[in-house]
């Protein structure tokens, strides 16, 4: 069997106007998860829940082998969590927050955490409020990487980041899984970098998880097919389809469980295939979330 | 020796397809030689900064195509005759164009007509790949 980083079972929390509702979760150790959904879909809930920082009303959490909240003391040795609302001191250098964390974590490397100023642009011996959005985001991911974690939970480490900075963060991300023992869970709104970087997809929204996969599985499911429908005919949605729309003789179709059969069945139908189209993540992102909020609404 | 792989954002095709297309790049270009070891998956998810599930699934199906080989434990080589899974893919491509030209026999295209076409079709996904 292979270890889990992070295990959560039927996992519910209640708030006057929101419900995480039955949230199942497995990230394998060595691993990068790239949680996405929209704003206000839980992301954030579901990560405090498994940091211990919320208590969940229902359900099991195991983060590296601790039940949380129970054991939540014992686990935050290992895990290293970075969100955009933690606050450094405005007065202090960036030197000071590095001693700091160093005197609490004897893990601490400090010869990653020098590479780390380097390769960020930073200067140790500036105070925090001098510091750029930007380097506020690069300052505390570097003083949670240098504590090299075997778990990485990150609140959307690159938002509001220009491209070199994005670039950069995602390099030092993908350079922690050269050592296979260490997982990395991170939610964001760029799709782009879920999509170049996890290595499994979880998608929620509305405080339910819609999907949770192997991102390789995941994308290959989806398909855009454009096909050309014989004259007074309106196709049909087969089996797999979860959207069609057709103008004319023109219609787009989109998959969610795209097999090769469902091209034959459509031309069986007497329709011409046009194309299929791969499709980006950006773009199921927003196929599944109408298409699961229609769901809710029928 | 990964540096100079190329993944972009703007090619439509999926991140494991253009690995694919790099690494028989190299093999067709004599790069990557015969029996040559090559990055472990890890090794170039990291150099390449995508997922290792996305480097497994390039290097899976370029064993099922006879490119490479992986040992378990050992990491994974060009295959000792990387020219056969090239060779099956050039037997690929003579089937889909007689395919295509028993199709133009069924429309009545004639042979310099389809000569036409396929110089469309090239100037059609030259575009696209510029885009």
């Amino acid at each position: 069997m292979t270890d889990l980083a992070i295990q959560l079972n039927a996992v519910m929390k209640k708030y006057r106007y929101f419900t995480l509702d039955n949230i199942d979760l497995q990230l394998p150790a060595g691993q990068i998860m790239g949680l996405i959904g929209p704003n206000g879909a839980g992301k954030s809930t579901t990560i405090r829940i498994l940091l211990g920082l919320i208590h969940q009303d229902q359900g099991d959490v195991q983060v590296l082998g601790h039940r949380m909240p129970a054991e939540q003391v014992a686990a935050k040795w290992d895990i290293g969590f970075a969100s955009e609302d933690m606050r450094l001191y405005e007065g202090m250098t960036l030197d000071w927050h590095m001693s700091f964390i160093r005197s609490i974590y004897p893990k601490w490397d400090a010869a990653y955490s020098q590479l780390l100023l380097k390769r960020f642009g930073l200067r140790a011996q500036q105070k925090i409020k001098g510091f750029s959005h930007g380097q506020r985001v690069k300052a505390t991911l570097l003083l949670v990487l240098a504590r090299r974690p075997q778990l990485l939970v990150l609140d959307e480490p690159t938002t509001g980041l220009d491209p070199v900075a994005r670039h950069e963060i995602l390099r030092e991300l993908t350079a922690v899984m050269t050592d296979e023992g260490r997982s990395i869970l991170f939610s964001s709104h760029n799709t782009q970098d879920v999509e170049q970087i996890s290595d499994q997809i979880t998608f929620i929204d509305r405080g339910r998880i819609i999907d949770s996969m192997d991102k390789e599985a995941y994308l290959d499911r989806w398909r855009r097919l454009r096909l050309e429908a014989p004259s007074g005919i309106e196709l049909p949605a087969l089996p797999g389809i979860i959207n069609i729309r057709q103008t004319g003789r023109l219609a787009v179709a989109t998959a969610n469980a795209f097999v090769p059969d469902l091209a034959n069945a459509y031309e069986n139908t007497g329709a011409r295939v046009q194309s299929v189209e791969n499709m980006t993540l950006e773009e199921i992102f927003v196929a599944n979330v109408e298409h699961s909020r229609e769901e809710v609404e029928v | 020796m990964s540096n100079a792989f190329v993944i972009s954002q703007s090619d439509k095709r999926p991140i494991y397809l253009q690995i694919m297309e790099q690494i028989k790049q190299r093999v067709a270009i004599g790069d990557w030689t015969e029996g040559q070891a090559i990055p472990s998956i890890r090794q170039l998810a990291v150099d390449l900064q995508v997922s290792v599930i996305t480097v497994k699934r390039a290097y899976l199906e370029l064993e099922r195509e006879g490119v490479i080989v992986t040992q378990q434990g050992k990491g994974s080589r060009i295959s000792p005759n990387p020219g056969l899974g090239i060779r099956l893919q050039q037997q690929e491509l003579q089937k889909h164009l007689e395919q295509a030209i028993r199709l133009s026999a069924l429309l009545g295209i004639q042979p310099e007509e389809l000569e036409g076409r396929l110089r469309e079709a090239n100037d059609n996904v030259a575009a696209k790949e510029q885009k």
